[in-house]
């Protein structure tokens, strides 16, 4: 499977990342060179075995669905770009 | 002795005795930092009157009696862990203006130990390097040089600034973090011994998140009694951490010395790799026969599925990275770069605020985790992780402990490797497999090459039982008898 270059862009576009036409015949190159030693994948057997997706050995744990902290409107919006009174501001969305 | 020859231990000792206080140690390694750190670049921030504040405060404690092993003990920090009040990059521009309101739960103990921070120490961006050319703040330079050669060499990584920092004895510990290696990795490439806990023994609350079910905080020191000092105060169950493990926290430094009579350790024949440095898997033989020598009986094992290892953590870790990355949209904190919607302005942010590496990992991981391509391969990579624990479950139910190499070379120049991705990926060979299975490793240093740089040794153990890990690891430290230095270092 070998990536081309519109589904590079489609991936960078997915991945909101803007890149421009040299970028995206280096990182063709690149992401095809991975997903070339990755390939190697195929020739093992996984039938009947379960995915494993953590590295904890044990269930997550729930907690008390209940309110825990809160009331740091200042910390949180301490590194804020931009802020409107205690609102994170961004350029108009609808117009 | 120079003030710089104290280890944890000993500089505890002499603290406690009142032959040194925590200020005039505190004092040297600002004095060591502010010398060095333009030469080799391993902190990204220094906090020199902040951790004058601390050794003060050391002081005071020292002389109430209420001092922990780790008062007064100056140390770099990762500066991938938030630390309150203290700017935290990640290594990374798009985090150039972030000064953390809350501190990770792991410097929080330290701090709460009494340790002092010298500063924020450099490393891969994100994480994401095995030689710490990623960074956005420069690249490290490795204080360890090939004899009779002026060649500038990496200090691996991800963890390099901790290494360099250690090594150089700009600082007497480290924090690092190891997701694929980059903790031991590191560790060997400078001659320091460093451990990656078992996953959920360290919290990773406040760390700055490159792929969760493999990110894994832990310390980096001169020597494997050190470590298991910082263990003790870095280790715990939190409740903040939703994969934090709830268990009672044993004090290491009682497994120092045990000894290793009657422990059975394994040696993986897939380790023995084609192509392998000789130089490499000759100092392996030689840690088999010092173990032999003390009394451990070794057994030849199978982990069938270690050539898979790296496959699968290429697709894993990306994956993980390309959804925990999604957070910096120069909306809410970091960097921003003005758009003309606010679509725009993600893309612009991000492609200005992240680097190359980190751009690639992003994605890779958009792409394995995309619509139709998911199954082939995010899943099948689960799949295969699954057989790679299963490989460590079934060698575990014969053996204590699995004693490989940490890295299949020596440090390089940091102007080798840098164009193909793949080979750099290949330094994680021997330490990615147990951080996707969870269990616990350390790298010791066991030798030097024949070109003069340091060579270590990697000690794996079963889950949550760091103790053997610590013994076997400290027998090999003494049989060792690793001493040599790095030419450029405070003296």
């Amino acid at each position: 499977m070998s990536l081309d270059a519109a589904t590079v862009r489609r991936i960078a576009k997915l991945a909101r990342i803007r890149v421009n036409e040299e970028e995206v015949s280096t990182l063709q190159n690149e992401l095809n060179a991975i997903l070339g030693y990755v390939e190697q994948l195929g020739e093992v057997n996984v039938e009947g075995v379960e995915p494993l997706s953590g590295g904890a050995q044990m269930a997550l744990r729930q907690r008390e669905d209940k309110l825990t902290d809160g009331d740091m409107a200042e910390k949180i919006l301490a590194n804020a770009p931009d802020r409107i009174e205690n609102f994170f501001a961004v350029p108009k969305v609808v117009e | 002795m120079s003030i710089f020859d104290y280890t944890i231990a000993s500089a505890a000792k002499a603290l406690k005795a009142k032959e040194i206080s925590a200020v005039e140690l505190t004092t040297a390694y600002n004095k060591a930092v502010a010398e060095l750190n333009p030469r080799l670049n391993a902190f990204i921030t220094t906090t020199p009157d902040l951790a004058l504040e601390q050794a003060k405060a050391a002081d005071a404690r020292i002389a109430d009696g209420s001092a922990t092993p780790l008062t007064g003990i100056p140390i770099a920090m990762k500066d991938l862990f938030c630390t309150e009040g203290v700017r935290t990059t990640a290594a990374s521009k798009i985090l150039e203006p972030f000064i953390p309101p809350y501190e990770s739960t792991v410097s929080g103990k330290l701090k709460a130990a009494g340790a002092v921070m010298l500063g924020k120490a450099n490393l891969d961006e994100f994480a994401m390097g095995s030689a710490n050319i990623t960074s956005g703040y420069g690249s490290v330079e490795n204080p360890w040089k090939r004899q009779g050669e002026v060649a500038k060499l990496v200090p691996g990584g991800s963890s390099g600034g901790s290494a360099a920092a250690v090594a150089a004895r700009m600082a007497l510990a480290a924090t690092g973090t190891d997701t694929g290696g980059s903790i031991r990795q590191p560790a060997a490439f400078t001659g320091l011994a460093g451990i990656k806990p078992t996953y959920g023994r360290c919290s990773r609350w406040g760390v700055v998140a490159f792929a969760s079910s493999l990110d894994q905080p832990g310390p980096m020191a001169r020597n494997v009694e050190d470590n298991a000092l910082l263990l003790n105060a870095m280790a715990g169950f939190d409740e903040k951490d939703s994969t934090s493990a709830e268990r009672a926290v044993p004090d290491f430094t009682t497994a120092l010395n045990r000894g290793v009579k009657g422990l059975k350790i394994g040696i993986p024949a897939e380790y023995r790799l084609e192509g392998t440095n000789p130089e490499i898997l000759a100092l392996w033989d030689k840690g088999i026969e010092w173990l032999k020598a003390q009394g451990a009986e070794i057994v030849d094992i199978s982990l069938p599925h270690t050539k898979y290892g790296l496959p699968v953590y290429y697709i894993v870790a990306p994956a993980e990275a390309s959804s925990n990355l999604a957070r910096y949209d120069g909306v809410r904190f970091g960097k921003r770069v003005d758009g003309e919607d606010l679509i725009d302005l993600y893309e612009r942010t991000r492609a200005e605020g992240f680097g190359a590496e980190v751009k690639r990992r992003i994605m890779i991981g958009t792409y394995v985790l995309s619509h139709g391509y998911y199954d082939a391969y995010y899943l099948k990579a689960q799949k295969v992780r699954n057989l790679i624990l299963k490989d460590f479950t079934n060698a575990f139910g014969q053996v204590d402990a699995i004693l490989t190499p940490t890295a299949p070379s020596a440090a390089f120049g940091l102007d080798e490797k840098m164009n193909d991705p793949v080979t750099m990926y290949l330094n994680d060979v021997f330490t990615v497999p147990a951080s996707l299975a969870g269990v616990p490793a350390m790298s010791v240093p066991a030798g030097l090459s024949a070109e003069g740089l340091p060579l270590g040794l990697q000690i794996i153990g079963k889950h949550f039982d760091e103790e053997t890990v610590f013994a076997v690891s400290a027998a090999i430290e003494s049989a060792a008898g690793f001493s040599a230095l790095p030419e450029v270092r405070a003296k």
